[in-house]
């Protein structure tokens, strides 16, 4: 009698085992995406809604559907605050099922995430974040850096401006995990490529005033002011540095380190003009590029950041994975993904490393003259395309200890 | 070269003129705050969203109209304030009978309201003000290049605060508000319109708070968040100057301003926190703040 109950028993959890087995394909038989970043502070403009807006563009694309399951696309703003966005993102995947996170722009929020995606094996396509830490030291098997990181920014624009002549740099850096590593990556090219760091000054995330540390830059006399920073601080100090006459002596020269279009919309071209910068993406490039970009602006008014077609293009590819795998296991998806080529419009022929650094060539851009542009939106003037390869920091070179 | 704590004089003499720019925003801004908080007994907590109100109005009288910096620099703070008296006739006015706190909490929701609404609409990278032509370029002083705009912009701020002040604590009409502060009854008994002096004071106090923007404009970006940036510094120095004290909220604000200034110089990752720093000392050893009297 006894063994008959045991027999019963071991069958049913057979059943009830088996039977989830069969849900395991797509969790919570529903695909859902978190997007995640900064919704009103000085990051909202370059992600934001934006990012979000890209997403459900990809979600269109493949019908709303996968895998015979419906996709969800969930958003929510992490002010800028790790503790915020960790929480934010351990409550959506444990109590709401979301099975992927997106952008996570500030670096310090996005190490945050970062390890709770780790622990949660969810999948986290970061867009807005720079830190190459995030593929570094702090790499994660689930984790992927899409649209750029500070190395190939340091590369992009660093060494382009050392090979100008600028030799001695000044760093004006935000004081967070972003700008220190951006300072960081960006010194290590300025001496690879035979130039020198004369010193740097750390300005509080989110500063409204930049002419005090301005001028401590332009007393330091060196010949590059290098701006670790992004966004609204981009945008103030970049003006300021106009006012205080910076740049007009022709002594010293403004290097913005990360600059995104929705900054140079926002500065306007007469002060923006002539900048060198590194972007990933820029929209006027091809006819692929500028269909997307088009039908981004009819929804939302704006041209894409960098940030926000990487968006587009990270999920796209997840959703292929998704497909190829026949499920929505975090880990399986993950090496799907790595295993796959990226070809959309935003990527020719990337690749993805076993630290989840997605290689693609980046752009080394410069800002048009007002009287160069044809109106709203032409801004840049691409004047080289950087290699994914030397971009990138190789495998060995990012100090990540997954196998590989 | 001789130093001074390690830092070149110039060097040094530059950031206290840096300083003494911002301090004039923290002074016009702090300035309208405690004029409020005097006359009216409110926290006024859309101050900084009317200082963003006013930079705006400039910047669309500019954009849609044509219209320059110099009569922005008029209209603004008209509009400003007129939009003050609309607000205080219709919310404001039916809550002075409450606590303070009612007050602070309708300012603070009008506040986010307004941010919002802009934040919706333009983004919050800001939009692009240029400095007017008659102030572009700038002064070699020998220790710093000063932009004219910037010395412009002390040069107002001063005049403004020293005018208010001397209207409030000098004039017929000051005396009439003070004593209608002090008993509204009484005041209201020798047949002045105790009511109407409230409106137009509020009226005033936001104007201020619109001429700030304006005057903000062509410096920083024209942005929803400018208000949310500044304002919380701003309440600092009302309360280290003593509620309600107008000439401690001009001081404190230049003077924190320049203490500011050198702390981006002495220790710069500091230079967010240290007026709360100074905030948190002084409420330690003088509660009612350094100008203040205990009511």
């Amino acid at each position: 009698m006894i063994a008959r109950l045991l027999a019963g028993a071991a069958l049913a959890a057979l059943a009830v085992g088996s039977a989830q087995a069969q849900q395991g394909k797509i969790s919570g038989d529903v695909v859902k995406i978190g997007v995640l970043n900064d919704r009103s502070g000085l990051y909202a403009d370059l992600g934001g809604e934006g990012s979000a807006v890209a997403v459900r563009m990809a979600v269109e694309e493949v019908g709303g559907k996968i895998l015979g399951k419906p996709i969800e696309v969930v958003s929510a703003d992490h002010q800028n605050k790790p503790d915020i966005g960790s929480n934010l993102s351990r409550e959506w995947i444990d109590r709401d099922g979301v099975d992927v996170i997106v952008d996570v722009p500030n670096s310090g929020v996005a190490l945050a995430v970062q390890e709770v995606t780790r622990e949660k094996k969810t999948i986290f396509l970061m867009q807005g974040p720079a830190t190459s830490r995030l593929t570094g030291d702090a790499c994660s098997p689930t984790g992927f850096h899409w649209a750029y990181d500070t190395r190939a920014l340091a590369v992009g624009t660093g060494q382009a401006i050392v090979k100008e002549g600028g030799k001695s740099w000044f760093f004006l850096t935000a004081d967070y995990a972003f700008g220190h590593q951006l300072e960081t990556d960006t010194a290590a090219q300025v001496k690879k490529a035979g130039g020198t760091v004369v010193g740097a000054v750390r300005a509080p995330l989110n500063t409204a005033d930049f002419s005090s540390f301005l001028l401590q830059a332009q007393s330091s006399g060196a010949q590059v002011i290098g701006l670790a920073n992004a966004g609204g601080d981009t945008i103030t100090s970049i003006k300021q540095a106009s006012e205080f006459g910076l740049t007009q002596s022709g002594q010293q020269k403004l290097a913005g380190l990360l600059i995104f279009l929705s900054d140079v919309h926002a500065l306007g071209l007469q002060v923006a003009q002539d900048l060198v910068l590194t972007t990933g993406f820029y929209w006027d490039m091809d006819d692929e590029k500028r269909a997307w970009s088009e039908k981004y602006k009819a929804k939302t008014g704006k041209m894409p950041t960098m940030v926000q077609a990487g968006s587009y293009s990270s999920v796209k590819h997840y959703l292929k994975a998704i497909e190829a795998a026949g499920t929505d296991d975090g880990p399986t998806v993950a090496a799907k993904m790595r295993e796959m080529p990226v070809n959309d419009m935003f990527a020719k022929n990337g690749k993805i490393l076993p630290n989840g650094r997605m290689v693609h060539d980046m752009y080394l851009a410069r800002v048009k003259k007002p009287s160069e542009s044809k109106g709203p939106w032409d801004y840049y003037e691409i004047i080289r395309t950087i290699p994914g390869d030397e971009a990138f920091a190789t495998m060995a070179e990012s100090g990540c200890k997954l196998p590989g | 070269m001789s130093t001074i704590f390690g830092i070149p004089p110039q060097a040094l003499f530059g950031q206290l003129l840096l300083g003494l720019i911002n301090g004039s925003f923290y002074a016009l801004l702090s300035l309208g705050l405690a004029v409020i908080f005097g006359m009216l007994n409110v926290i006024n907590f859309a101050h900084g969203a009317l200082y963003m109100l006013g930079a705006f109005v400039a910047w669309l009288l500019l954009t849609t109209a044509g219209i320059g910096y110099w009569w922005a620099l008029l209209l603004a703070p008209l509009v400003v304030g007129a939009f003050g008296v609309l607000l205080e006739k219709t919310l404001l006015s039916r809550l002075y009978k409450l606590d303070h706190l009612y007050g602070l909490l309708l300012t603070f929701g009008l506040a986010l309201i307004v941010e919002g609404a802009f934040r919706h609409f333009y983004g919050v990278s800001g939009q692009p003000y240029p400095i007017p032509d008659l102030l572009r370029g700038g002064q070699n002083l020998g220790f710093m290049f000063l932009p004219n705009y910037r010395g412009w912009v002390v040069v107002a701020s001063l005049v403004v605060c020293l005018a208010t002040w001397y209207a409030i604590e000098r004039t017929k009409l000051g005396a009439y508000l003070r004593a209608a502060t002090e008993n509204p009854v009484l005041v209201q008994a020798f047949g002045i319109n105790v009511p109407l002096m409230i409106t137009a004071t509020y009226g005033f106090g936001v104007a201020l708070a619109g001429l700030a923007g304006v005057l903000a404009a062509p410096i920083y970006q024209v942005s929803p968040l400018m208000g949310s940036n500044l304002i919380i510094v701003v309440f600092a120095v009302v309360v280290i100057g003593g509620m309600g004290s107008i000439l401690g909220a001009v001081l404190t604000g230049y003077g924190l301003g320049l203490l500011e200034g050198l702390t981006k110089v002495f220790y710069p990752e500091a230079s967010n926190i240290v007026v709360f720093v100074i905030m948190a000392v002084v409420l330690l050893i003088k509660p009612a703040g350094l100008f203040g009297r205990e009511r």
